[in-house]
């Protein structure tokens, strides 16, 4: 996930991340209960229990120390975040903490009234998903019904707020085709920024590659699309896009390096590099409830054991690009060799890469089988192992 | 409910007549651990050189570009036209990334 996505201006230029100690970022999972049941889901396929999350009480102390920290933006996320009751609550502490925040949200459980209140505490962003334009096939995607036009009208409530609104589109083989009309829907909602947002295949897209990888050729097309959109609405709309990195020459340069910018807290308080940093099995998590933030980001042994680039090996280690995408995501390199400390094989400098570039080949191509739906218990392969 | 009502139909060029200001959702601060001004918007974080700072500071919804382009040229003994073009050109930039209003003259 490219969360931050660097900038370039003249007079004002992106952060350079380098000479900050401090994240730029924090993703904070308040749940994982959510209505939509998404088949690309970014949470782990082991969701965490209602009965582990944090209380409120925790989640304001997370606000308050992270604000302390130097954390400059927070993303309150999920699952759906708006399930916990107490998200006000949340919300106010982060506001008081000087944090920009962001509402990353399905919207479907949303009403007026609530958002009238959110963007009174001092919501800044709303980031709004959709699963597609066609209603019927979004409530496929989703297994949820009439979702999109409950989406509809959450758009324009964060609209009549004054809050800046994005609408976040995560694009695979079953919803592609409609990237041109994705933008447009987009523009409708009076949305300030779209990301096209291919998805990424860890965990619950991991699981669902098959039924979700688009060919080569539709994913050209659908970047071309992108392209000539971003002409056309320049000044109208920020389009952004998340590549896919099966297609990809060169890794993302996840995360935008690993223990860099951001971190992430599950909804039982641990804090992780990232999201999908789980994945790694041989990795230990700080919690919370038990070490102060600050502590965990600055001396945490799952964020200084992939920090900088000193645990690179070769290919990387002697890379020209070693800083530029960080030998690619550490999850992936992990799940596909073994490895964490592996090239990613999104990278063509990989061994690994051409077979890994034709697993995407063949699946596109292929029949897709049908989603598993993420709901608790419904994956039973652990997704990790090849 | 329909859509349309708050879509953006065309890019907003920024004049010397535009009134500009920083949306509700767009903020400025000083970053005190960085030691640096930063602009917070959606999904990122702009880093604003001193002459930024200095115009956005004045972009109030209250004085024109060309205004702030006045006081700058005072302030810095630098000629009008040159602080006029270059401050249109970062304000058109940030306008185009959706983290300016510009105060057009048409709107008010």
């Amino acid at each position: 996930m490219n969360e931050v996505t660097p900038v370039e201006a003249t007079a004002v230029s992106a952060v350079d991340p380098s000479c900050a100690r401090a994240p730029v970022g924090m993703l904070c999972e308040l749940t994982h209960r959510c209505p939509l049941q998404c088949p690309y889901c970014s949470n782990p396929t082991d969701l965490e229990r209602v009965a582990t999350e944090l209380t409120t009480a925790e989640w304001q102390d997370v606000m308050r120390q992270a604000g302390e920290l130097g954390i400059l933006q927070v993303h309150l996320s999920g699952g759906e975040p708006t399930v916990r009751k107490d998200l006000e609550d949340i919300l106010d502490a982060a506001v008081k903490a000087g944090l920009y925040t962001n509402l990353i949200t399905a919207g479907v459980t949303l009403g007026r009234e609530r958002m009238m209140k959110l963007a009174e505490i001092g919501l800044d962003h709303v980031q709004l998903s959709i699963q597609d334009v066609d209603s019927d096939n979004a409530d496929r995607i989703s297994a949820y019904k009439g979702g999109l036009a409950k989406k509809i009208e959450v758009s324009q409530w964060a609209k009549e707020a004054g809050m800046a609104l994005t609408i976040n589109a995560p694009i695979h083989r079953q919803n592609i085709l409609n990237v041109p009309r994705m933008i447009e829907f987009a523009i409708e909602c009076g949305a300030g920024r779209i990301e096209i947002a291919h998805v990424q295949y860890y965990a619950w897209a991991l699981l669902n590659r098959s039924t979700l990888m688009p060919t080569r050729e539709s994913f050209m097309t659908a970047a071309k699309q992108v392209e000539q959109a971003r002409e056309k609405y320049k000044g109208i709309i920020v389009i952004d896009m998340v590549v896919p990195d099966y297609y990809a020459k060169f890794p993302k340069p996840c995360m935008g390096g690993w223990a860099k910018q951001i971190l992430n807290v599950t909804p039982s308080g641990r804090v992780l590099p990232c999201h999908a940093a789980e994945s790694i099995t041989h990795l230990q998590f700080d919690n919370v409830k038990d070490r102060r933030l600050a502590d965990i980001w600055l001396n945490g042994d799952a964020f200084n054991k992939y920090r900088g680039t000193e645990w690179m090996q070769e290919p990387c280690r002697s890379c020209p690009r070693k800083e530029v995408d960080f030998g690619g995501c550490r999850c992936q390199a992990f799940a596909l060799t073994g490895n964490a400390t592996n090239t990613d094989p999104a990278c063509s400098l990989s061994p690994l890469h051409e077979e890994w570039a034709k697993v995407a080949e063949v699946e596109s191509h292929s029949t897709p089988p049908e989603f598993v739906y993420r709901r608790v218990g419904a994956a039973k392969v652990t997704v990790g192992g090849t | 409910m329909s859509l349309g009502q708050y879509a953006k139909r065309e890019r907003t060029l920024i004049t010397g007549a535009c009134r500009p200001s920083l949306p509700r959702f767009v903020k400025m601060r000083h970053d005190a651990g960085r030691g640096r001004w930063i602009l917070l918007a959606p999904e990122r974080v702009f880093n604003p050189d001193d002459i930024a700072v200095a115009v956005l500071q004045k972009c109030d919804g209250e004085r024109s570009v060309a205004d702030i382009a006045g006081i700058l040229a005072d302030e810095y003994k630098a000629p009008l036209d040159l602080i006029l073009n270059d401050i249109i050109d970062m304000l058109q930039d940030l306008a185009d990334k959706g983290v300016l209003n510009a105060g057009e003259l048409s709107q008010q």
